[in-house]
């Protein structure tokens, strides 16, 4: 617009208007920086992580019976936003024959649908676009990407403990 | 490049005829006295302009349901990155778009800018007025914190006692009966979707008339007109600059009065409106009884029927101001009157409650507690309330935390939903604390003298005096004594007894007070040896008289 003014008739000197425009451009954006910076910040950071629980007691280990996966269920702190929910918690724990055990996140890696235990076939099947996992973890077929995720663990007198879920591969930490 | 450049805005400008539009409003002839004192309406454009894009962000993590409100503005203060800033620029540009439109109004009249042709435009003006005010009182209500809340009740009270209307302006405000959900529904319906698009739309309009009938000009100026752009334009932004430096300082270093969570049954809270609306609170004092709506409805209506009607009760073309003696009066009138009125209001006001609160919890940490008190500190470490509960920041638990202010409730309340927690609030899996009324009556009135400000330190209280104050509290000394000014004064006031008497006397004395002092009424005590020891450690720690 401003490019075409040059053209308009009875204006102040060009010197002064030149001025008024760097005033308001300038102003102008400050203002507009001022403004958008925070708001983009509002948006887009994420808000001051609140403590979550680390560990949470998922159950009884000497219950499961060695080499079927077994979904154990548990109660944990959430804080989503203002709120603080006790919510339910699954995880998919085996137990191997030599006694280690693995807890899986209950979320296929494709697109997080929940994905059960198919006893006839030994493999994990997720429903949605059938990924199948190994006992294991490890994707036999289908569009997922990568392995199961794992719960970090401990086990203390026979109870177990789940701590965050890594992506396999990743150390845990 | 520029000719390319040159060939799409021709397109663009061909086709839409949007360029062309905004050069003819840049390039708008003005008269050439126009200047400083024609910055205020843009200015008050702009605030309008910043609430609204504050406002959206606001809503983006706000949750508009009583239940959720207080603790997702909470969120937003404390955990958002830049939530403090954001709402602190819509907080205070709303005091500030109220000083603005005020002072423009006042240009515009002391300038006789309102006369022929020009009513219209004015009329449109107190309108918007009235809508920044309706903002103003709807959003007082949106933090529903106490002073949000007993703000709300007085000011649907009023409505409610409009002669004949009352009944109906109570069930749209949704506040038949009391302030609730549906109040608060109606309230952020109001501020949200109805009056930004009445107030854009009325923006709107108003410019159009402006543009319709041009900049008035000073009176006596007939000289030669010049551009809106870039010279009017460049006053317009250095004043917006100006205004939204001092916004940007407010939201950045005062803070925005949040008090606790609303509370129908604080008793103790003295509502009082935003201080642009004080003058009407002082009003209202001078109208008892039949007389309440003169001030509350009959005043305030002829006061803004006059405000609206002005171009018409003033039709003389005269506009210099040294010749309008009665505008001019009427005006000072107006700034002394509502000076006056503010000012009695904020002497005749008493200190708000929750700062006087403020000031007494910082000096109660627990060895300022009363016996009972620090007992219920026992009662609820017995219980393990911590397991559910927080009483300082740190990892969430599944119930509230009790030390922030929000939980507050009364005695009753608490005692009640310690004996039935899921029948006082629905849903709560808190087991039931099987306890004597007296022990939930202590812990009850420790859990009243919780403040975030003191939780760390109470939870330092070592367990042997809160042993002591629950054996103080068992055998009933506080029939006699008095500890921290709780108590009777039938026997001496036990604070400083370690100045006064060793361990083995109290000792002794608790076996048989008649020997060691003559005419005592106090019946002997018999206590194990912990139970003797945690009793004098506690007495021995009570602060001096």
């Amino acid at each position: 617009m401003e490019k075409s003014s040059e053209t308009t008739p009875g204006e102040p000197t060009p010197s002064r208007r030149g001025f008024g425009y760097a005033v308001i451009y300038g102003l102008g954006a400050l203002i507009g920086a001022a403004l958008a910076i925070p708001a983009a910040l509002y948006l887009f950071l994420p808000p001051k992580t609140r403590k979550q629980q680390s560990w949470v007691e998922a159950g009884d280990l000497s219950q499961i019976p060695p080499g079927t996966p077994q979904e154990m269920t548990f109660r944990r702190i959430h804080a989503d936003g203002w709120k603080i929910y006790s919510e339910k918690g699954t995880a998919w724990v085996v137990k191997n024959p030599d006694g280690k055990v693995m807890a899986f996140a209950p979320a296929c890696t494709h697109l997080g649908c929940a994905y059960h235990w198919d006893a006839d076939k030994s493999e994990f099947l997720c429903p949605c676009h059938g990924s199948t996992f190994g006992i294991d973890g490890t994707v036999l077929s289908g569009p997922a990407p990568r392995p199961l995720d794992r719960f970090e663990i401990k086990v203390e007198n026979a109870r177990l403990w789940l701590g965050p879920v890594h992506q396999a591969g990743e150390t845990s930490s | 490049m520029r000719e390319i450049q040159r060939k799409i805005f021709a397109w663009f400008d061909h086709r839409t005829g949007l360029e062309t539009a905004i050069r003819n409003f840049l390039y708008e002839e003005i008269p050439g006295s126009s200047g400083w004192h024609q910055v205020l309406g843009s200015v008050a454009v702009f605030l309008f302009l910043v609430q609204a894009f504050t406002g959206i962000l606001l809503a983006f993590n706000y949750a508009p349901t009583p239940g959720d409100a207080y603790n997702s503005l909470k969120y937003i203060v404390t955990e958002v990155t830049g939530g403090r800033l954001i709402h602190g620029l819509h907080h205070w540009g709303a005091s500030m778009m109220i000083v603005v439109v005020v002072l423009h109004m006042t240009q515009v009249f002391l300038f006789g800018a309102y006369k022929k042709p020009r009513e219209a435009t004015w009329m449109v003006g107190v309108v918007l007025l009235l809508l920044t005010l309706a903002y103003g009182l709807t959003g007082y209500l949106l933090p529903w914190d106490n002073r949000a809340y007993w703000g709300t009740v007085v000011t649907t009270q009023i409505a409610s006692r409009v002669p004949l209307l009352g009944a109906y302006l109570s069930r749209f405000l949704g506040t038949d009966g009391s302030v609730g959900v549906v109040t608060f529904a109606r309230f952020y319906g109001l501020h949200v979707l109805i009056l930004p698009q009445l107030t854009t739309f009325l923006i709107i309009f108003h410019i159009y008339l402006v543009r319709k009938h041009g900049v008035a000009p000073t009176p006596g100026d007939i000289g030669p007109t010049k551009k809106f752009f870039p010279e009017q334009m460049v006053k317009d932004v250095v004043a917006i600059f100006a205004a939204f430096v001092i916004l940007y300082l407010m939201a950045l270093f005062v803070d925005v009065p949040l008090g606790r969570l609303a509370d129908p049954t604080d008793l103790s809270y003295v509502p009082r409106p935003d201080w642009y609306f004080l003058f009407l609170f002082q009003t209202l004092k001078f109208f008892e009884g039949a007389l309440e709506p003169v001030g509350s409805v009959l005043l305030p209506s002829l006061g803004v029927l006059a405000l609206f009607l002005t171009p018409f009760m003033d039709r003389r073309k005269v506009m210099r101001l040294t010749q309008r003696t009665t505008a001019l009066g009427v005006a000072a009138l107006a700034v002394i009157g509502w000076g006056a009125l503010t000012l009695a209001a904020m002497k005749t006001t008493p200190a708000a409650p929750e700062q006087q609160a403020g000031n007494l919890q910082q000096a109660a940490d627990w060895n300022q507690f009363s016996p009972a008190e620090l007992a219920g500190l026992g009662y609820f470490r017995q219980e393990k309330c911590l397991a559910c509960h927080n009483l300082t920041e740190g990892l969430p638990k599944v119930g509230p935390n009790l030390a922030t202010a929000a939980e507050h409730k009364n005695a009753a309340w608490m005692i009640k939903h310690f004996k039935n927690p899921n029948q006082v609030v629905p849903g709560s899996n808190m087991p039931p604390i099987l306890l004597s009324d007296a022990k939930l009556n202590a812990l009850a009135s420790f859990l009243l003298k919780l403040t975030p400000e003191n939780a760390n330190d109470v939870a330092s209280a070592p367990d042997n005096l809160v042993h002591g104050a629950q054996i103080y509290e068992t055998q009933g000394c506080g029939n006699c004594h008095m500890v921290n000014g709780a108590g009777a004064k039938l026997g001496p006031p036990l604070n400083g007894l370690s100045q006064r008497r060793d361990q083995a006397w109290v000792e002794k004395h608790f076996a048989n007070p008649a020997a060691l002092s003559p005419g005592s009424i106090m019946p002997p005590a018999q206590l194990s040896t912990a139970d003797m020891q945690a009793i004098v450690d506690y007495l021995f720690s009570l602060p001096g008289a």
